[in-house]
């Protein structure tokens, strides 16, 4: 039996994920879909936090709700005129996508029924009090190289980055 | 009543496939990113709802995810990147305008 403020959230949050990644979809200007969006990757670290996961849930909000975000906007203010609105593609692209979509939604929900395991343990229980993660142990996990230790992908991604800067510069400047 | 795995799951699927009607039908580039974030974003949640419910003891779902979060960052960044130099030449930001490579 899981607390009723919890299942609540849970209702709020999942009724504003499942709309807004629609209206994502489906809008006709474009800045409203970076916008529906952004509340579908706010929507998401509440689920984060809610799992008990809260430096994953500021990552996201820095990273992605922050920093992607900006990036989108940017880039539509600098490609698009504010008012204009975004055609789709032909028709029967159109239908098209919404076959494989419905489809394969309706695969996934089927293969999610026939999930074993899935029914074993509530939010409650596996929330009691050793499942919150600490912050010395993210940190001890990224900067160590025993078992379940993560230094070298964390160097990898610090190098990923670097030559995403470097990339990014290249290939948008001007010549 | 019982908060279990599914009922996390149900959403990001909700989120999967939207983003998957998105990338089939949108033609504006920038459209066609901001459905791929929506799917990249479901497939983060899914490793972090199978961590909680079903490993609650480990982290390794948040360590993957935080990595995804990452990569997606830099992926993005650098999609942008080309998304404006095309446009800069091309002064367009449709897909089926861009068919022509350098050489």
């Amino acid at each position: 039996m899981d607390s009723v403020a919890n299942i609540i959230l849970y209702f709020v949050v999942a009724l504003i994920v499942v709309i807004f990644s629609v209206a994502t979809v489906m809008t006709r200007k474009i800045l409203r879909a970076a916008t529906y969006l952004l509340f579908v990757l706010i929507g998401t670290s509440i689920f984060y936090f809610q799992l008990g996961y809260q430096f994953l849930g500021a990552v996201q909000i820095a990273v992605y709700a922050g920093g992607i975000m900006v990036l989108f906007v940017f880039a539509i203010h600098l490609t698009h005129r504010p008012d204009e609105e975004v055609a789709y593609l032909r028709n029967h692209r159109r239908a098209i996508g919404a076959t494989v979509s419905v489809l394969g939604g309706i695969l996934l929900v089927l293969a999610l029924l026939y999930m074993p395991l899935s029914h074993e343990a509530n939010l409650m229980s596996c929330l009691d009090g050793s499942a919150t993660i600490s912050m010395k142990e993210i940190g001890k996990a990224f900067t160590g190289t025993e078992k379940f230790q993560y230094l070298l992908p964390f160097e990898a991604i610090s190098i990923l980055l670097l030559a995403c800067i470097i990339g990014g510069v290249t290939v948008a400047r001007k010549r | 009543m019982d908060l279990n795995m599914l009922w996390y799951l149900v959403p990001s699927v909700i989120m999967f496939v939207a983003g998957v009607y998105g990338f089939v039908t949108r033609k504006n580039m920038i459209a066609l990113l901001i459905s791929l974030e929506l799917m990249l974003n479901s497939a983060d949640l899914n490793f972090v709802i199978f961590n909680r419910f079903l490993y609650p003891g480990s982290m390794e779902g948040m360590v993957f995810t935080l990595f995804a979060i990452a990569i997606a960052a830099a992926e993005t960044a650098i999609a942008i990147a080309i998304i404006v130099n095309i446009y800069r030449k091309l002064h367009s930001t449709e897909i089926d305008e861009v068919d022509k490579m350098k050489y």
